[in-house]
């Protein structure tokens, strides 16, 4: 019976999670293609060799770590400020915790349509800038702009749901400790350097973890909004998987794009572990 | 007295009001600020989309006139239900629609049944690997879907496919290869285990002296206790299949298994209209916002939930 309870949930975490994983890193070394009458044959390391000539791949590779060692500082610094600015006993926290968050529940294809239209260079953001005197440039048909266009845009979008999880790391931390620090005369600032920083060790982490991979992974932003362009100066990794493994069908080719990709994530992953890890030896 | 002291301490408007009557002043005047911070933040976060329900209901021509002002944000001028009829003439939009929510629903419901049913084995029961087996799918976790999109695209296309009277190969192009790959989810199972293991070990055992077997168990004491968790898998696994692209973009070809989500590629194309795109886009957006604000305790709670792992 119990194995019956975890059957289900085996095959499917087999077939649709591990197999996918370890085809990665069969198929990559292959030139096996989406559809073809012929059974994919082992090409060593030629994806690799052709990926590492290829200018597209770097400034995908390029872009998609500026992406994230942009987004990474920027949504969660002000994420967290948002977060201690509502977390009050104030009126109205409610209410503005609620319209923080809105853009978390919208789909980010919505939200790329709509600053799609908000960006365009006779859009919404000019046409306010204007108002100010301030003549906006070309956000998305301008190679100069067009990634921190999206940068911008996806911090929009994100930022709510790290408040959320940021207010849930401060109300962990116990209120005896800031009135203790207050007699101590400690300023705010102090308080937030000595007690809330220190506690919010774990949340860190976590929020760290999740804002990179989610930005390694960046695509419908780019896929809806510029296609890789201007000049290169938005494509990802992702979305040149896609472009090769989808629309050309070339599945090994894509999967060595995948593979550093992969090993990507899993070096962030290894070395923040390992930084946490080493604070908690020393404490 | 404290208190007071530290609003002092880091006003910089007011580093020498000492006086108890100037303290108390510069902290009004600290909380006005505030107030005045928070209510630009909402509009940054709020204005955005309230443009884009206001301008689903204008003509182009109209939309473009008011973005100078106020009147972009107001439901003023040439009103009318212009955009949404014409979405639907353009795109089989209640098709789409309906698939979405069909693959959205369904991804849902397997998902709560296999994953708490999984989750119920890890926490509850007693076997040889059952941590190996935790820390396997805790530590699938890390993988991102982007990663094996790929290698799953060209796997599923190799899959036999069921589809009730005979078998054929590959599954593209259909609602399964969009719902049954995201059922099992290594993450729900992991918010159903923490959620069980707080249930007392004591119930299972009275409950097996009343006669009653391990399915039995899970079903009439572990999952009527759990409406919490139900909750939070069930939205968790909401939000992500409702707003799935990468997936259908490349799975789909046909309108009749098409989500929504894809769908609004549509409007990319030649000649846009932004008012139908608006139009769109509210469509498929709104339910979601409202069913947000209704549910908005469960929707925090299910969040902040997922922060505290590890």
């Amino acid at each position: 019976m119990a194995l019956l309870m975890l059957l289900p949930a085996s095959v499917l975490i087999i077939t649709f999670l591990l197999v996918p994983i370890g085809l990665t890193f069969v198929l990559a070394f292959t030139n096996a293609r989406l559809i073809s009458p012929e059974p994919a044959q082992f090409i060593g390391v030629t994806n690799f060799v052709n990926l590492f000539s290829d200018d597209t791949f770097w400034a995908s590779l390029r872009n998609t770590i500026i992406f994230t060692v942009v987004i990474v500082p920027v949504q969660s610094g002000a994420a967290l400020g948002l977060a201690v600015l509502i977390n009050s006993k104030m009126r109205g926290t409610n209410f503005f915790r609620t319209v923080y968050f809105l853009p978390v529940v919208t789909s980010m294809v919505v939200v790329s349509m709509l600053w799609l239209f908000l960006y365009q260079p006779n859009g919404l953001i000019n046409a306010v800038l204007a108002n100010f005197g301030i003549a906006g440039p070309d956000w998305l048909g301008n190679p100069k702009t067009a990634l921190i266009a999206i940068i911008l845009m996806s911090a929009w979008q994100a930022m709510g749901f790290h408040m959320v999880i940021w207010l849930s790391g401060l109300q962990t931390i116990a209120q005896e400790l800031y009135e203790a620090a207050a007699l101590d005369g400690a300023s705010r600032w102090q308080q937030f350097v000595n007690v809330t920083w220190p506690g919010l060790r774990q949340t860190r982490t976590f929020i760290l973890i999740t804002i990179t991979i989610a930005a390694f992974g960046l695509f419908s932003q780019v896929n809806i909004m510029t296609q890789g362009g201007p000049l290169n100066s938005t494509t990802t990794l992702v979305f040149q998987a896609v472009r090769s493994g989808f629309q050309q069908q070339q599945t090994g080719y894509a999967s060595a794009i995948s593979l550093v990709f992969f090993v990507l994530v899993l070096a962030v992953s290894l070395v923040q572990r390992h930084l946490t890890r080493d604070k908690e030896a020393t404490r | 007295m404290s208190e007071v002291l530290t609003h002092v301490a880091d006003n910089p408007a007011a580093p020498h009001a000492v006086s108890v009557a100037g303290a108390d002043r510069s902290g009004r005047g600290k909380a006005v600020l505030v107030t005045v911070l928070k209510s630009a933040l909402a509009l940054v976060f709020g204005l955005p989309l309230l443009f884009m329900i206001v301008s689903s209901f204008k003509p182009d021509t109209q939309i473009f006139a008011d973005l100078g002002g106020i009147r972009a944000f107001l439901p003023v001028g040439d009103i009318g239900l212009d955009n949404y009829t014409g979405v639907f003439d353009r795109v089989p939009f209640a098709q789409f629609l309906f698939n979405s929510v069909f693959i959205s629903v369904a991804t849902v419901v397997g998902g709560l049944v296999v994953n708490s049913m999984a989750a119920f084995v890890l926490a509850r029961m007693r076997f040889r690997g059952q941590k190996v087996l935790l820390a396997v799918i805790l530590a699938t976790l890390i993988v991102p879907f982007e990663v094996m999109a790929l290698p799953l695209l060209w796997e599923v296309n190799l899959l036999p496919y069921f589809d009730g009277v005979e078998f054929s190969q590959g599954w593209l192009d259909t609602y399964a290869v969009q719902i049954v790959p995201f059922i099992a989810n290594a993450f729900s199972i992991f918010l159903f285990y923490q959620y069980f293991d707080t249930i007392p070990k004591e119930l299972d055992e009275a409950a097996m002296i009343d006669g009653a077997g391990w399915f039995r168990i899970y079903r009439s004491v572990i999952m009527p206790l759990s409406g919490p968790a139900i909750a939070t898998v069930a939205i968790l696994t909401f939000l992500p299949a409702w707003n799935q692209y990468l997936w259908p973009l490349m799975v789909t070809q046909s309108e009749a298994v098409r989500p929504a989500m894809v769908g609004i590629d549509y409007f990319r194309q030649l000649n846009v209209s932004w008012g139908q795109l608006m139009a769109y886009a509210s469509v498929i957006t709104v339910p979601v916002l409202v069913l947000f604000i209704a549910f908005q305790r469960s929707f925090v709670n299910s969040i902040a939930s997922s922060g505290v792992k590890g």
